[in-house]
């Protein structure tokens, strides 16, 4: 073991239960602890809160009649059908059932929600980054362009762009165009912007004596593009793909919103609201959660795989 | 080069091209808006238009190529070529919806939206008060300034900066926009639901942005403070809140179409019987598409003027930054 580390060029020693803690430190950043404690810190105060928010609940249901012991009250307002604020570990338990109990095709299944919501979240991230990028490519070689389109692009974010969704929904619907596309054209109008913007900024980046170099080099605009500004505003792309993501399952789920409670986690949320299923809201609001994380992820992934693959270091 | 033409002879060639576009674009609309023709038009008068669009491309192009001789000059052009970019699109929206007969359920003209905005003013005005006025600009203001606030105390735990940074930056990746309808169940249908919300979506960009801006501030003039013998407040406000200032209004900025966004989604969850989501939704159920792109359009100017707003404070508080200094 010893002999093999050290002809490896490691140091001698070093178990795998070493590196995976060192590995750990390092994505970490040393932050583990106070990360650790601030969750657990947030965790006691949710419960606490949820005695407190749950308790008239408890009351209502229970009459004036019984009377609680201490201990059986906090169990009470922590198991409740329908409280005002569930606790992590009822929705937890919600997850599992609808998740791994519920058969992934019904309709009360999470995963189906989660997987209607997320084919609209990538098909309008494609849509989106891929319009951001095109534009951002013909800016940077047409100045009338970038001259008479910037401000409106940098405007078009001012305006509340989710104001239109429904409308967007409700009117392609009108000529026939249903089901994924409208909800995905709101996630493609929200993360078009940074994508256009960042990449503006990094097919710029290169230095201009650089840029001379490639003119000194007789390259073609095409040859200066590809192998100048292209590889130059990679970092950039990948930095707008990270938000564009997380913006487009925004899009998503509001996006689900006006089509009246259909399939999806916006529809999920918009349900539950309906009908008090505070537990089954929350129980969303998670698998929604997680969906952002593993997406930004996996972009991170990308990011890592291809600079690599580009010769770069991190 | 020889060939090239003396300066400003684009500029010229431009100008006198707008000169003559003007009189052909009222033409066009006059044309459109006869009420002896019947909406589908004839063929030729298609090709104009799309003639005019190419007149205007080229005239464009003219004016962006070249630079004005003065800078003022330069600065009115700057300025120009998007307004009449804008008023380019408007001019085809207004032909091609009522030229080619769209109806009105698809995609209303804009002088429909216009006389709309008009003659619904009272109603537009309630909208505004109820979610600009009572559900944006509060909740916006809670959210930054206790943002800032946990910054400071960031500031001084370190050990809290290191544990919340993280969540933060990860919870504003997260959909926020669904704790909604949870805020609408907590506290009512009516406006501190929404206030609610806009706090809880504009906290994190406002924490992460007023940390980051905290430690802004270089380590010599840290330095030179300290060896001016200035303690932590007057640290705080003589150097470091200026350094911080570029921070601080970004996530203002940020938080400014968060805001709008967070309470007009959040009326669609539930909310009295005014407000600018609450009309959008109706309105949309109700096919009245005039109605709700008359709200878009007090949305979006909402939304411009208070980001410019914004963005003027920015320019006036941060004049010495680089980033202004060049101009």
């Amino acid at each position: 073991m010893t002999t093999e580390a050290t002809s490896n060029g490691r140091r001698p020693g070093a178990g795998p239960a070493d590196r995976l803690g060192r590995r750990l430190a390092r994505v970490t950043g040393g932050r583990a602890i106070p990360i650790a404690t601030v969750v657990i810190v947030l965790i006691v105060v949710w419960y606490l809160a949820a005695i407190v928010m749950n308790a008239g609940v408890v009351m209502t249901l229970a009459g004036d009649n019984v009377k609680f012991g201490f201990t059986d009250f906090v169990a009470a307002t922590w198991s409740q059908e329908r409280p005002p604020l569930p606790v992590p570990h009822q929705i937890l338990i919600e997850m599992r059932k609808t998740i791994l109990d519920v058969a992934v095709t019904s309709k009360r299944s999470l995963v189906y929600h989660a997987e209607v919501t997320l084919s609209t979240t990538l098909l309008g991230f494609l849509i989106g980054s891929l319009t951001g990028i095109l534009l951002a490519v013909a800016i940077v070689h047409l100045k009338a362009l970038q001259k008479a389109l910037m401000p409106w692009i940098i405007a078009s974010q001012t305006v509340p762009i989710l104001a239109v969704a429904p409308i967007v929904v409700v009117v392609l619907g009108n000529i026939g165009i249903t089901g994924t596309l409208p909800k995905a054209l709101i996630s493609a109008y929200l993360c078009f912007f940074p994508v256009t913007i960042s990449m503006v900024k990094g097919l710029t980046s290169p230095d201009p004596m650089l840029v001379d170099l490639m003119r000194t080099y007789y390259a073609s605009p095409n040859q200066t593009f590809w192998k100048l500004r292209w590889p130059a505003a990679v970092p950039f792309l990948f930095t707008s793909l990270k938000v564009a993501v997380a913006i487009s399952l925004v899009g998503a789920i509001v996006a689900e919103l006006p089509t009246g409670a259909q399939a999806g986690l916006g529809a999920r949320l918009l349900a539950g609201s309906y009908y008090g299923q505070t537990i089954q809201i929350w129980a969303a609001l998670f698998t929604a959660a997680a969906l952002a994380a593993l997406l930004v992820a996996a972009v991170g992934l990308a990011e890592v795989v291809t600079v690599r693959g580009m010769g770069g270091r991190r | 080069m020889s060939t090239r033409r003396p300066q400003g002879a684009r500029l010229a060639d431009g100008l006198a091209g707008l000169i003559v576009l003007i009189p052909i674009l009222l033409w066009a609309l006059a044309y459109v808006h006869d009420p002896a023709l019947k909406a589908p038009l004839p063929a030729w008068f298609w090709w104009v238009i799309v003639a005019i669009w190419a007149f205007y491309s080229f005239v464009v192009g003219r004016l962006a190529s070249e630079s004005s001789p003065s800078r003022s000059g330069q600065r009115i052009l700057d300025l120009f070529i998007p307004v009449a970019f804008g008023i380019c699109v408007l001019f085809l929206w207004e032909v091609i919806t009522i030229g080619a007969g769209v109806p009105k359920v698809l995609m209303p003209s804009p002088s429909a939206i216009g006389a709309r905005l008009a003659t619904a003013q009272a109603m537009l005005g309630d909208d505004f008060e109820q979610t600009v006025l009572k559900e944006v600009l509060p909740g916006w203001l809670i959210g930054s300034a206790s943002g800032f606030c946990i910054a400071l105390v960031c500031d001084r735990v370190p050990f809290l900066a290191r544990g919340l940074l993280p969540i933060g930056n990860f919870v504003s990746a997260l959909p926020m926009i669904g704790v909604a309808p949870i805020m609408v169940m907590w506290f009512g249908f009516d406006w501190p639901s929404k206030v609610a919300l806009v706090v809880v979506m504009t906290f994190f960009p406002a924490l992460v942005n007023s940390v980051a801006g905290l430690a802004a501030a270089g380590k010599l003039e840290r330095d030179l403070m300290r060896s001016y013998g200035a303690g932590f407040s007057a640290t705080l406000i003589k150097l470091r809140l200026p350094a911080a200032l570029p921070f601080i209004f970004n996530a203002l900025k940020i938080n400014s179409t968060l805001a709008m966004i967070g309470a007009i989604v959040a009326e669609f969850f539930g909310s009295p019987t005014v407000g600018m989501g609450f009309r959008i939704s109706t309105e949309v159920g109700r096919s009245d598409l005039d109605m709700v792109w008359a709200e878009i359009a007090v949305a979006a100017v909402t939304g411009s003027i208070f980001y410019g707003v914004l963005a003027l404070g920015e320019r006036l508080a941060t004049f010495w930054h680089p980033s202004y200094r060049k101009r």
